[in-house]
């Protein structure tokens, strides 16, 4: 560890234990995290390109692959919009249930995820409380790509309230006051003043909530139904090819979705910078 | 917050937001009479926004949440309690509540350790560091459970060796242990990073100049002053151990009785048509799913304190 800690260099200081420290941390995160994650890429190299191509490029890993990126972006954007609006209503207005119902967004946190799956699955199936509504006005939700969403909006609904509320609760009085007293309407200094200042928290939680969504695998199996190439999301299709021993196909797949999040994440990462300088919101 | 790397902003739990009581930030302010608060909305806009709302939250959250205790319920007190005290539900609690320790013991230590490391020192890749703790929080929980598979399953690339050896890490205690620890590797360390960096050495450094030794100051200075961080990181652990689904499901065979976890004993019971019984499993991390955020709410107010 010597070796390492001299590479990187450090202060001196009076305080002692940094070789023991750091040797430790970055033993301990190889061992549990990177050393795993590294044997994933190195399956994968048990097949030919062409192989690993054919894999993920069969209809059913492609089918798999849209449905758990296109809804997971639907239900992040879902929450895109609604997010916000519960945010608004818990910073700005007073209302007899209002600190219950600012405890009741980290719930979706809190609940296991095989929980909410069975929960969720339960009221949307046709005789359920919810589903039986839906279903007078023919609409299925349980065991469709629907029940899929539904499950993805309610798992990624704290992320956008979360990352908002602070923003909105942190402007300036001031700035809205100016903004009016120099003869903006309601509507425009919400949409010019506020809107702008919290985009990029916006971008955030939008984030976050897709990358949560992506992976997501508890609380959709229950409801989704799981037919191929209809209602099966990418991380079952992993399980299954792991149950069927064929382990580099399942590492193959499970790189795509790897790639692909943190693809997105970094496009994601710099809309956000170019939106805070553009507002002048960074720090 | 806009600042750090966006792998460090990707957590499981925001605690940024929450930290701040609803309401501290003053933001409904004291108007003096007669001056016109511009930043009032019409009636109708706050009707509709709050409207909107609780609707959303009450069909999505609490909606789900009632359906879990009243299914629970659904064929009486009794049959709740016999499906709770069936052996292999006791056997489930068990088995989660011991890798639920031992991922958090782990955490605990190692958190301290890191923490420690990265709060106190300067050195290069220091953020590249912070992303790499945080890097679990955007790996699918399959996935986390996938990469022990690889290495440590039947045909995994210690597989033979372990089996050899008459050693069994998947399909059993081991493997689960491990799947949680990544699942939850981040959350403690998460919470003692920004503190320790905030309250800087100077307090080591009397302690250290009047002649203590590195572990009693480590004691008796740090792990004082983090206390409630550390508990609050602790909890939200906890929380994410012991429901943890996807990466356990994943490692675990499902073996009744041995290598099934509570939410795993969930799936076993609501696969088998048993839903009353698969409730009354689910009603229980539920509550434990209530009680963290109680807990998480006391903490915060102690954490602004601090």
């Amino acid at each position: 560890m010597g070796s390492i800690v001299g590479i990187l260099g450090y202060r001196r200081g009076a305080i002692p234990g940094f070789g023991i420290t750091l040797g430790t941390t970055l033993m301990w995160l190889g061992l549990v995290v990177l050393i795993p994650l590294a044997a994933l890429f190195l399956k994968t190299t048990e097949l030919t390109f062409d192989q690993f191509i054919a894999v993920i490029t069969s209809r059913r890993t492609q089918h798999a692959l849209v449905l758990s990126f296109g809804l997971s972006f639907a239900a992040a954007l879902a929450n895109l919009v609604l997010g916000p609006v519960v945010a608004w209503a818990l910073v700005r207005y007073r209302f007899p249930g209002r600190r219950l119902l600012d405890a009741i967004v980290d719930i979706p946190f809190a609940l296991p995820t095989a929980v909410a799956g069975i929960a969720l699955t339960t009221l949307y199936a046709e005789s359920g409380w919810i589903g039986q509504v839906l279903a007078s006005f023919g609409i299925k939700v349980a065991f469709t790509p629907l029940g899929i969403l539904v499950a993805l909006v309610f798992i990624g609904l704290p992320f956008v309230v979360r990352t908002v509320q602070p923003v909105l609760e942190d402007i300036d009085d001031e700035l809205e006051e100016a903004a009016a007293s120099l003869g903006a309407g309601r509507w425009m200094t919400v949409r010019r003043v506020v809107f702008p200042t919290i985009l990029p928290a916006l971008l955030t939680g939008f984030t976050l909530a897709f990358a949560r969504a992506v992976g997501e695998y508890g609380s959709v199996i229950f409801i989704a139904g799981n037919l191929p190439n209809y209602s099966e999301i990418a991380p079952l299709l992993i399980v299954i090819r792991l149950q069927e021993f064929r382990y580099a196909d399942a590492a193959a797949i499970a790189v795509v979705m790897l790639v692909a999040s943190f693809l997105f994440l970094f496009i994601i990462n710099g809309l956000q910078r170019w939106s805070e300088l553009r507002t002048g919101t960074r720090q | 917050m806009s600042t750090m790397p966006v792998a460090y902003r990707n957590q499981a739990m925001p605690v940024a937001a929450s930290k701040h009581p609803a309401g501290a930030a003053g933001v409904v302010k004291q108007r003096t009479s007669g001056r016109v608060d511009v930043r009032a909305d019409p009636a109708w806009v706050r009707m509709l926004v709050i409207a909107s709302a609780v609707i959303f939250l009450g069909l999505f959250v609490v909606l789900p949440l009632v359906c879990v205790f009243t299914q629970a319920f659904a064929k009486g007190v009794d049959a709740y309690f016999a499906a709770i005290r069936s052996p292999d539900t006791l056997s489930a609690i068990r088995l989660t509540l011991l890798v639920a320790t031992i991922s958090v013991v782990a955490n605990v230590v190692f958190g301290l350790i890191g923490a420690w490391a990265i709060a106190k020192f300067e050195f290069t890749g220091k953020n590249l560091l912070i992303t790499l703790i945080e890097l679990p929080f955007s790996v699918s929980p399959v996935i986390a459970g996938l990469v022990f598979v690889l290495l440590f399953g039947l045909q995994g690339y210690f597989g033979s060796w372990l089996a050899a050896h008459n050693i069994k890490i998947i399909f059993a205690l081991p493997g689960i242990v491990l799947a949680t620890i990544f699942v939850t590797f981040p959350f403690i360390i998460r919470e003692l990073i920004p503190l320790m960096q905030q309250q800087g050495t100077e307090e080591e450094e009397a302690a250290l100049s009047l002649g203590a030794s590195g572990l009693t100051t480590f004691f008796r200075v740090t792990l004082s002053n983090v206390k409630w961080a550390l508990l609050y990181g602790v909890l939200l652990c906890n929380a994410r151990a012991m429901g943890e689904f996807g990466a356990v499901s994943v490692v675990s065979g499902h073996v009744r009785g041995e290598t099934n976890t509570m939410p795993l004993h969930v799936e076993v019971l609501y696969d088998s048509y048993q839903f009353q019984a698969a409730f009354a499993v689910a009603s229980l991390l539920a509550l434990l799913a209530l009680v963290t955020l109680v807990i998480k709410a006391v903490l915060e107010t102690r954490l602004t304190e601090e």
